[in-house]
């Protein structure tokens, strides 16, 4: 498996906005950006600040409907991040040292 | 539009054990054993029982992690679910007798992206993020 660039995933997702705005769009589906700003608690520009940081990671991908743009989530993006955090799996493998060090405690 | 990721995405642990598979089944179903390695728990190998793996609450989480048992195949293969922050994956041990032995494995799985239109996809890379992202930060604790 090619490991992508992560870099722009994680980027895009350092921000809390961002990452509130990902989650609304991953959870409730498409919305425009007026929907985005209702939830977002800052203004409609910073909102649509956001959404261009977001686009360009490809986390989120946009359609034209007459006047209005709705926007949607892409979690296929996150791709790469998650390729990376599991080249660590560190949770997991240190559970196995420690089940390592139970069984040498154990009786057999 | 949409760029598809090919095949389920999975974190994958294995280590073989100088230890016969009796004594790693138990490590893994006893619920005081699981708790001196894993996490404290009110585990037991009935397929069906819910139950719950319990961490230290963190600021945006109560720590608890709510299981079902899934498979229990004595001395090969243990499943459960493993939901955390309202995300779902499945954890899957495998043990396989191996040169003065057992290999272990753990699979820890979401769903499938691009399987079922957007919906599954989110949930699937929240998943995957979260889990793993807990997973890392565990290793700073």
């Amino acid at each position: 498996m090619t490991l992508l660039n992560p870099n722009p995933v994680f980027r895009a997702l350092a921000d809390p906005t961002r990452r509130a705005i990902f989650q609304q769009l991953s959870r409730h589906g498409e919305q425009t950006v007026h929907g985005l700003t209702r939830h977002a608690g800052v203004s409609q520009p910073a909102v649509s600040k956001h959404l261009t940081v977001l686009k360009r990671a490809k986390l989120v991908c946009h359609r034209r409907d007459g006047r209005e743009t709705h926007y949607r989530a892409q979690p296929e993006a996150l791709a790469p991040m998650i390729d990376w955090l599991n080249l660590y799996g560190a949770f997991w493998r240190d559970q196995f040292d420690r089940l390592e060090g139970l069984l040498g405690r154990m009786d057999s | 539009m949409s760029n598809p990721v090919e095949g389920p995405r999975a974190l994958v642990v294995e280590r073989v054990f100088p230890h016969p598979p009796q004594k790693l089944w138990r490590a893994l179903t006893d619920g005081s054993l699981l708790a001196q390695w894993l996490l404290n728990n009110d585990f037991e190998p009935v397929v069906g029982r819910r139950f719950q793996f319990r961490r230290e609450p963190m600021p945006n989480w109560n720590g608890v992690i709510d299981c079902e048992v899934f498979v229990v195949e004595p001395l090969k293969e243990l499943s459960y679910s493993w939901v955390a922050m309202g995300l779902e994956t499945v954890v899957r041990w495998t043990l396989t007798p191996a040169d003065g032995g057992t290999h272990l494995r753990m699979e820890q799985s979401g769903f499938a992206p691009g399987r079922e239109a957007n919906y599954k996809g989110a949930k699937y890379g929240w998943q995957s993020f979260f889990n793993a992202l807990e997973g890392t930060l565990a290793s700073f604790n």
